[in-house]
């Protein structure tokens, strides 16, 4: 619970009452961040699911093909079939920022346009399974990309969840009741040092009276025995 | 311009050399790691494409870059088939995130 040790002064009592005021408004921004990522992201985890089941599936087709492919023909020959590309991929990448995490957003153009440049190969020293092969590689190719954007930013959202979820977490359960804490015992302790300030001062007033009332009797008492 | 590599064995990855991919393939899980630090560091991979029967034995080093936006290292199944990893990695992101798999 509440440290031992606060000093119980005015300027400590503002002082936490202005942090107590900072997290309860970090708090309520913090977890407006967490559900607002929490609703992005379970759509985006679905979407996710969906599309590494077809990219899985999709590439399993191709592996039969090729596996199919390299019964047919020899290893040396599938390879040196495949040995230089005539088609190639650049990609580019931008940033998009989704809730203050950036996740990545890729491009990819090829360099030449024509589908029927991916079979790097002339057909007649070649199986069709190949081709089969190499076509449902090029045709998954697309989804294969958006996997990956869509892959990595999960990723990076579930890391800025969890960062934020810790956050709430402690702000809520240990720095807000921590400052409560303070501020309680603070203020109680000031608010008895008021009432001991008050007793004192009614005490030494009684007893200024009191000084007062025997000295006046005195005189009384003297002025009295003068008269007789 | 950044580079799309494929990581796993010879027979998995080499219809990607097809379409214009910097293909690598690997003998062994040794040679696998190597291969995908090196590629992780270079500056120049955006995407690494790896096989889920490589990812298995190199977790350690596959999870070392989860956190980080380049490279995006994607687990695909290799010729043997999916293992399933991939789709358990969306799970503990899921388990990570909301702190239990609700999906």
């Amino acid at each position: 619970m509440p440290s031992a040790n606060v000093n119980a002064t005015r300027m400590e009592l503002t002082k936490q009452k202005r942090k107590l005021a900072t997290s309860t408004r970090g708090h309520k921004l913090l977890k407006d961040k967490r559900d607002e990522l929490m609703k992005q992201f379970l759509d985006m985890i679905r979407e996710n699911r969906a599309l590494r089941k077809k990219v899985e599936e999709g590439l399993m087709k191709a592996h039969g093909s090729f596996t199919v492919a390299s019964a047919v023909m020899s290893s040396e020959v599938l390879e040196q079939s495949l040995l230089y590309p005539k088609q190639s991929v650049d990609l580019s990448m931008n940033y998009k920022n989704i809730m203050s995490v950036n996740v990545p957003i890729y491009q990819f153009s090829t360099r030449s346009a024509d589908n029927s440049e991916i079979y790097p190969y002339g057909f007649a020293t070649t199986s069709g399974e190949l081709d089969g092969a190499v076509d449902a590689l090029s045709s998954v190719f697309a989804d294969m990309l958006k996997l990956a954007q869509i892959e990595k930013a999960c990723q990076l959202m579930a890391e800025e969840i969890e960062k934020t979820r810790r956050r709430v977490n402690a702000l809520e359960y240990v720095v807000i009741p921590d400052c409560q804490a303070k501020i309680k015992s603070i203020s109680m302790k000031l608010d008895e040092n008021e009432r001991n300030n008050t007793i004192r001062l009614m005490k030494v007033k009684d007893m200024m009276m009191k000084e007062a009332l025997d000295t006046k009797r005195q005189e009384t008492a003297r002025a009295l025995s003068l008269y007789k | 311009m950044y580079k799309i590599a494929v990581l796993g064995d010879r027979e998995s990855v080499l219809g990607f050399k097809a379409l214009g991919l910097d293909v690598h393939p690997a003998e062994t899980a040794e040679e696998a790691r190597k291969t995908l630090h090196h590629l992780a560091r270079d500056g120049e991979t955006a995407i690494i494409y790896l096989t889920e029967q490589f990812a298995a034995e190199i977790q350690d080093e596959v999870a070392k870059y989860k956190d980080s936006v380049m490279p995006a290292i994607i687990l695909i199944p290799g010729k043997a088939g999916a293992l399933g990893i991939g789709m358990q990695n969306i799970t503990d992101s899921v388990e990570r995130a909301v702190g239990a798999d609700i999906l």
